[in-house]
């Protein structure tokens, strides 16, 4: 191989892709520029790796919810607009039974507002002294409630709402998943009311500093609990996807249902496994962002979809592998987009991210190698 | 407007055209709808005169509810020729109407420092007509740039670049970066989250002084139809049943009024388009642009032209919904008001004009604007009672077989569950209607009817049979 060929192809690669290209020298100057600013302290790498830590943890919880999304996706063929207003109502379940059990079932306060998570500011999480290392039984419980609750009631919208019009194709299920969003978040809405809330206590939280060459980055608790439960978590689905056959029987249903159901197997069942492991990851990615974020509000999930969508899109759709890695490029986005442009936009730069690359590359970035 | 008319000349024979909604078998669309129309106006006066609600009150709602009407069935109007007609998943409608008012405010705002508003931010002070046009064309131009790379893309696809693109948009808005700053001397911005004052001219207002100039020529005089006709002798006519104040009522009307006759126009233009070859090759896209590909159509032209021409028409609505309000900000521009056209359209039945603008009107009346207003009703009749502040203490009593406090706490929160009722109806919809009231009727593709004339015993209807000989 020349030096001559190697020109060739890459000025042939120029020509047939010009967008590609375009986008490479955009990421060379923005490269340049971050060195500039780390170089003329603009930028402290303390508040870079800061940054950075915020994108990743983001990232997870993204991720996370996003292997529900993309697995529905890919074997229901369709977007379902209401999982973000599954994660709400995981993260609200979830955090229902914490209050509770913090609150030492009505003793520390009226039950009736530790079960609606102090709606109309009656009880707040910082004074029951919520977090995971003062309260670990009532943050485990809601994990543990905030799945279980997410997979009944995926089960019961699809077997009552998506199931019965399967058949008329990925679109009228997309607009009837827009119903199912609104209903559930202003139903959320109406029973716990429209106040953003505090629920952890972060005063007593303990947390570490470490020094970092010119500063110091901050790493509390419930940082290490997210990043502990989702990878976890997304190793557990990597095996039970790779070295099960429902993962197999996954993989055949998204290429081709009917053929699938030929070779004998039970879509229905595969189905119903999707969304319970779909359903589960999502709630309790909704109870962990809560935790992680401290404060719940009706419209967490509906504000974190979009986001979700621009992750599983970017990673392929079908892809676990792909929602995970999606999840970190948008996470890492949205919270170091701020580097090189105004803080208002960091959320439209992850959105234009995702327009990118569905206008680059549409199938994805791990697209071909579908996991589920 | 005539049906049979224009479905004459088309090929779409009456046969075709017959509405029958609830067993009711309607000679034609059009009068389907003004019986709705009716029905719905009915509905609401006789509610608000059992009630005994003032009068002024009562009129302001029913100009309130011509306005909403208009204004939903103006967007669905627009929506249909992305989906209906095309099969474009846009939900991003918002971000182009956002775009719309925007640019007019911008545009037409009084120049900053000029001594004639007090805003922080100014405009160009370009008159109101020029404002209106810049906004939809940038709503138009927005909509092209989205429309280059998106539309190549699946509809699902789409849909996602497209509602992305509408928070893109909203958070620009609010950006602080982009809030005012001095361009060409003048001081210009979005406004950031505070977001603009509207303190150009009242729209209806510079609209009767526009069309008073001919008779101002002969009478020499100013303004002749607004101060002489419109203050002088409706709103003094006006004053005899409304004595306080009766101007911002009649305002009112006369708005909704003009409203109505852009609703008109929209109506026309859009039958018209679709009707048209062009709209034909719209329809064919729907149905499987790999066929239309084939017989030789540049879909992606047809495409782009029908994206951008809709986007312009969203733009232009947004302008008459918000561009009367005083003041718009950002976070009036969620994703929400999207979904409200979305409902609208499916109710009415994607593909059929007459359908958006009937789904418009039911949309309007029964799930955006009839909560409120039965809200509004029921308060009076109980003499506005204390509703609990939260679900918890709503929920309290009911243990005790007191149901009073929740059903008060309900009426209090109908503007959170309309929101859920909407989602309800759309789920429905999509079960038991999926077509909905006048959608996706069989519509024959060549340019004479295919249909046997019936022999008629007299009568007013005719079977158009002279239909393919008129050339466009």
């Amino acid at each position: 191989m020349g030096a001559s060929s190697t020109y060739d192809r890459a000025r042939s690669q120029i020509v047939e892709k010009p967008m590609t290209a375009v986008l490479g020298i955009i990421a060379v100057l923005l490269v340049f520029d971050l060195v500039r600013q780390l170089a003329t302290g603009n930028l402290t790498i303390a508040r870079m790796m800061s940054l950075v830590l915020d994108g990743v943890l983001r990232g997870l919880v993204i991720g996370l919810a996003g292997i529900g999304l993309s697995m529905t996706y890919s074997i229901l063929n369709f977007a379902n607009f209401a999982h973000g207003d599954y994660i709400t109502a995981g993260a609200f379940s979830g955090w229902a039974t914490t209050y509770v059990i913090a609150g030492g079932f009505g003793s520390a306060a009226n039950i009736g507002s530790l079960a609606l998570v102090g709606s109309g500011g009656s009880v707040f999480g910082g004074a029951l002294g919520i977090n995971a290392v003062q309260t670990p039984l009532a943050v485990l419980a809601g994990l543990v409630v905030s799945g279980v609750f997410t997979v009944a009631l995926a089960l019961a919208i699809d077997k009552f709402i998506y199931k019965p019009i399967r058949g008329s194709g990925g679109i009228p299920l997309l607009i009837t998943s827009v119903g199912v969003a609104f209903a559930l978040r202003y139903v959320i809405q109406f029973v716990f009311d429209s106040g953003t809330r505090g629920v952890t206590n972060t005063g007593s939280l303990p947390g570490i500093r470490p020094n970092v060459i010119d500063g110091t980055v901050a790493v509390t608790a419930h940082d290490v609990l997210l990043i502990l439960v989702a990878g976890g978590l997304m190793l557990g689905v990597h095996i039970l996807l790779q070295r099960t056959k429902l993962g197999k029987a996954m993989r055949a249903m998204s290429d081709d249902e009917a053929l699938a159901r030929i070779t004998g197997i039970a879509t229905e069942r595969v189905i119903r496994s999707t969304w319970i492991i779909g359903g589960g990851l999502t709630g309790v990615s909704g109870f962990m962002f809560v935790l992680w974020k401290g404060t719940i509000s009706w419209n967490d999930g509906w504000l974190l979809l979009l986001l979700i969508f621009a992750a599983v899109i970017l990673g392929g759709i079908g892809s676990v592998y792909g929602a995970i890695a999606g999840g970190l490029v948008i996470g890492l986005t949205a919270s170091t987009a701020v580097i090189w442009i105004p803080s208002g936009f960091a959320r439209a730069a992850a959105f234009g991210v995702m327009i990118l690359v569905l206008v680059v590359r549409p199938q994805g970035i791990f697209a071909g190698r579908s996991t589920a | 407007m005539s049906d049979d008319e224009s479905g004459g000349e088309y090929g779409q024979s009456t046969e075709e055209q017959r509405a029958v909604v609830m067993g009711i078998d309607f000679r034609n669309d059009g009068l389907m709808l003004l019986t709705m129309l009716l029905g719905i106006y009915i509905i609401y006066l006789l509610a608000g005169l059992v009630i005994g609600f003032p009068f002024r009150g009562l009129m302001n709602q029913i100009g309130q509810l011509t306005f909403w009407i208009a204004v939903f069935a103006m967007a669905s109007l627009a929506l249909n020729l992305h989906w209906g007609y095309t099969g474009l998943f846009n939900i991003g409608i918002v971000g182009f109407m956002a775009t719309g008012v925007y640019v007019t405010g911008i545009l037409s705002k009084p120049v900053f420092g000029s001594g004639t508003s007090a805003a922080e931010i100014g405009g160009f002070g370009l008159p109101l007509w020029i404002g209106i046009i810049g906004g939809t064309v940038a709503a138009g131009l927005l909509g092209l740039i989205a429309a280059l790379p998106a539309l190549r893309l699946r509809a699902d696809y789409l849909a996602i670049v497209t509602i992305a693109l509408s928070e893109i948009v909203r958070f620009s808005l609010l950006s602080d970066s982009l809030s005012g700053h001095e361009i060409a001397g003048y001081r210009v911005g979005l406004g950031g989250g505070d977001g603009v004052i509207l303190d150009y001219q009242d729209p209806l207002e510079s609209l009767i002084r526009a069309l008073s100039a001919p008779f101002d020529l002969i009478l020499g005089e100013q303004g002749w139809l607004w101060n002489d006709v419109y203050l002088g002798i409706v709103v003094d006519f006006v004053a005899n049943f409304i004595p306080n104040n009766p101007k911002p009522v009649v305002d009112n009307f006369a708005y909704s009024a003009v409203l109505l006759l852009i609703l008109g126009g929209f109506y026309v233009v859009i039958r018209r388009m679709g009707n048209s070859p062009f709209g034909r090759v719209l329809k064919a896209i729907r149905e499987d642009e790999d066929v239309t590909n084939a017989l030789g159509k540049n879909t992606n032209m047809f495409k782009i032209k029908s994206f951008v021409v809709g986007c312009a028409l969203m733009g232009l609505v947004g302008i008459l919904w918000f561009g009367t309000q005083g003041s718009v900000t950002p976070n009036t521009f969620r994703p929400r008001i999207t979904f409200y056209i979305w409902i609208a359209l499916i109710i009415g039945g994607a593909g059929s004009n007459s359908g958006s603008v009937m789904g418009g009107a039911v949309f309007a009346a029964f799930l955006f604007q009839g909560p409120r207003y039965f809200k509004n009703v029921i308060e009076t009749a109980l003499g506005n009672p204390e509703a609990p502040s939260s679900f918890g203490q709503a929920m309290l009593p009911v243990s005790n077989g007191d149901v009073v406090p929740f059903l008060l706490y309900t009426l209090d929160s109908i503007r959170q569950l309309q929101l859920f009722m909407m989602g309800v109806v759309l789920i429905v919809l999509m079960h038991r209607r999926p077509d909905g009231m006048l959608g996706h009727r069989k519509e024959p593709a060549s340019s004479i009817p295919l249909t046997r004339p019936i022999k008629r015993s007299g009568g007013g209807d005719t079977v158009a049979t002279d239909g393919g000989e008129t050339d466009e």
